[in-house]
């Protein structure tokens, strides 16, 4: 059969249901197979956003996401979309059309050496230069993007590969001689892990993305009311645990809570599982945790001791290392600790100046809250981003999707398209800046031509806020284009234009109402929040310092 | 500290693009790196020596054994044969020429080519070798010299595989 029609049967026996993606001269022959089958493609307005799409679809579902690209100026648009698919280890297949082998190298019309590009953001990629190799290819692609750690996977397709002619044997099984992930931890360590979780008395657990990834969240919280221990999490990890849990402190690092971060600093033992300790987490690396005994679970060997210094690695699935270390621990109360963390808790709660006049940003994600504790939240980057990790306690793993490694603005909107694809009889929300929204606006068109009936609350401040907040807390206020000088700017209009519903909500006693509204309503809606423009985001661990040294605000 | 990484790996297109652009994107500083086929039909044998604290090295290690195509790393900075090979092309007049054949000879070295002015000398060995021998040809004027960068083998009946 044609390759281009052994490619789509490839996705369907993959259990591929969506595609999100742009056609193009290279691509075509594949899109000409598609014509016919069962999956449904979504043509989002960019590349890049149907990569995020996809992101988000596999985020919110844990399957893998897939994206289409044709060759040259399609390929190159996917590059942000893979490269934040990337840092946050999310399993998605992107395949992109490519000029024909006899053109390759020689500069033909929308070439780009795309596996060239992505090398260094891809988890693997391939070229397909030999029609024989595609089905295989195309299984190793599936299998590499969504075991071990995950990632994202590229196949760029030579569009005489595509036209070829194929048998149709889709193989079973994959030989990758170098591909082994690892996931049953070492018995010695997690005993040693253990002992040291029994001796100590200021424990603290440390969850990353990684238990996410690793469906763990039921033995997380298992393991942390088992010790007992209190629950800190990265950006990327929340929802790992209920954060109506008692024992959880919320997030940790620049915008964490405070509790949490004077629970890590004060700790004697850190379990840290699924993290990669990254800089905006850790804070000043030297000064991190400096008391703490550290255990580090992770499926990526080389994320142990790359940023911080272990005492106990364990390479290994968390779901699995955790099933294992739970059994050789038994529950001992540790009073004193427990009283120095609730009180931290009592003494510094997340807190913002409330004001009957101006709309706080922090006010619309409490309502939202309220109103749909369920809803899949995504978020653009920056301020809002921050304010919707402190204000929206996410209660299950899978519900909260930002782009945490890269911290791409655009992304909280496609991914939100690809989440309520996946799901769509779910609230999806995305909380975007103004910034950001522009950045992946046209999607609105995506989302109204195939009924994506996605939310947007945009915190409008008409700034680049978060770089406004460093630059009035560390430039003297120097305001260095972060103006967004669009006063006459009127989303709704814009949402009005792209045929999606449109609101702006300009006072503090008309947010309830708008969002109810808004939930109601069967269709794209997008609400344009007038907020506070110079609120900032507190508690901050400024660039470099140490986790204790926070920055807050009077209240 | 220098380390010599062997490193095996499937020989597919790329491999090398992959393995030499980990090295820059993670800032390892590659001193060199020699590749060639080995016993086993499609597989290569990449042999690395990059400098580092023990850290550094751990993390190159972990780094290269998580490309997909990469089958073992090995550090066979201890207790091995490690060899290099270079070529030299030296200046010669028929006054200096019987010296320089002389002491090729006391390196075991090979004569490759003679022009009438020049000589070209192939000589293998450790790097302290080869580095010694071009500092003697040195005096008599080196025209051009290239060197292929070490390969590095365990002693011993045990392999790499
Ligand atoms: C694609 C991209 N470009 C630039 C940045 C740098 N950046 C980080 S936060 C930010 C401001 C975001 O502004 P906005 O979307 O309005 O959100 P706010 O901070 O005001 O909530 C910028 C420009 C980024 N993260 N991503």
């Amino acid at each position: 059969m044609r390759a281009a029609d052994a490619i789509i049967k490839a996705l369907e026996k993959e259990g591929v249901k969506h595609i999100f993606g742009i056609p193009g001269g290279a691509i075509i022959e594949v899109y000409d197979a598609l014509f016919d089958s069962g999956i449904k493609h979504i043509l989002t307005r960019h590349e890049q956003a149907a990569v995020h799409a996809a992101d988000g679809y596999a985020r919110a579902t844990g399957k893998v996401g897939v994206a289409f690209a044709t060759s040259g100026p399609g390929a190159t648009n996917t590059v942000t979309g893979i490269a934040t698919a990337y840092m946050d280890s999310s399993p998605i297949v992107v395949m992109t059309g490519q000029v024909a082998k006899s053109l390759i190298g020689n500069d033909a019309f929308q070439e780009a050496d795309i596996t060239g590009i992505t090398m260094p953001v891809t988890k693997h990629n391939y070229l397909v230069t030999d029609e024989n190799e595609l089905l295989k290819t195309i299984k190793e692609a599936f299998h590499i993007a969504g075991t071990g750690r995950p990632g994202p996977v590229l196949i760029d397709l030579p569009k005489d590969v595509t036209t070829a002619e194929v048998e149709f044997n889709y193989p079973e099984k994959i030989t990758l001689p170098g591909y082994k992930p690892k996931y049953r931890g070492h018995p010695r360590q997690i005993k040693k892990a253990a002992e040291l979780i029994m001796k100590a008395e200021r424990p603290v657990i440390l969850a990353g993305g990684g238990v996410i990834l690793s469906n763990a969240s039921e033995e997380l919280t298992k393991l942390a009311e088992t010790i007992p221990a209190y629950v800190a999490t990265s950006l990327m990890g929340k929802g790992a645990i209920p954060e109506t849990h008692p024992l959880s402190l919320g997030f940790i690092g620049m915008h964490g809570t405070k509790y949490a971060n004077y629970a890590v600093q004060e700790s004697d033992l850190l379990i840290a599982i699924g993290i990669r300790f990254s800089d905006r987490t850790t804070g000043r690396v030297s000064d991190f945790a400096p008391d703490a005994r550290i255990i580090h679970i992770d499926i990526d060997p080389a994320e142990i001791g790359k940023n911080i210094e272990i005492d106990v690695p364990i390479v290994g699935d968390a779901k699995l290392v955790l099933q294992e270390l739970i059994t050789h621990i038994t529950y001992r109360k540790r009073k004193e600790w427990e009283d120095k963390v609730e009180g931290w808790k009592k003494s510094y709660p997340l807190r913002y100046r409330r004001d009957n006049e101006k709309i706080k940003p922090q006010f619309v994600i409490e309502k939202i809250w309220e109103l749909q504790p369920d809803a899949i939240i995504t978020t653009e980057v920056g301020q809002n981003q921050m304010w919707a990790a402190q204000y929206f306690r996410v209660r299950k793993p899978r519900q909260f999707i930002t782009s945490g490694g890269l911290g791409t603005m655009g992304f909280g909107f496609p991914a939100a398209m690809g989440a309520k694809t996946a799901f769509p009889e779910k609230q999806v929300v995305d909380i975007a800046g103004d910034g950001s929204f522009l950045m992946n606006v046209q999607e609105l068109a995506t989302c109204v031509d195939y009924g994506i009936n996605v939310k947007v609350a945009v915190l409008n401040n008409m700034f680049l806020g978060m770089v406004r907040q460093w630059q009035e807390l560390f430039y003297d206020e120097r305001y260095s284009a972060t103006c967004l000088r669009c006063k006459e700017m009127s989303i709704e209009k814009i949402a009005e234009g792209f045929g999606a519903v449109g609101m702006t909500v300009e006072r503090p006693s008309e947010v309830e109402d708008a969002l109810k509204e808004a939930f109601e309503i069967d269709a794209p809606v997008v609400i344009d929040f007038r907020v506070d423009r110079l609120e900032n985001v507190y508690p901050m661990v400024p660039a470099g310092a140490a986790l204790h040294e926070v920055i807050d605000e009077e209240v | 500290m220098r380390h010599t990484i062997a490193v095996l790996v499937e020989d597919r297109p790329g491999v090398l693009a992959r393995v030499a652009g980990l090295f820059r994107r993670r800032g390892f500083n590659i001193e060199s790196l020699a590749v060639g086929v080995t016993e086993k039909q499609g597989v290569s044998r990449m042999t690395i020596v990059v400098s580092g604290d023990d850290r550094t090295i751990e993390q190159v290690t972990k780094q290269l054994n998580k490309l997909i195509e990469v089958i073992k790393v090995s550090d066979v900075s201890k207790n091995s044969v490690e060899r290099e090979l270079a070529l030299v092309k030296v200046s010669a007049t028929p006054q200096s020429r019987a010296e320089i054949i002389e002491i090729a000879n006391i390196f075991r070295a090979r004569i490759v080519d003679v022009a009438r002015d020049s000589l070209i000398v192939e000589v293998t060995g450790d790097e302290d070798k080869i580095s010694a021998f071009i500092d003697l040809m040195k005096q008599y004027g080196i025209k051009e010299v290239t060197r292929t960068g070490k390969i590095a083998m365990q002693r011993g009946s045990k392999a790499l595989e």
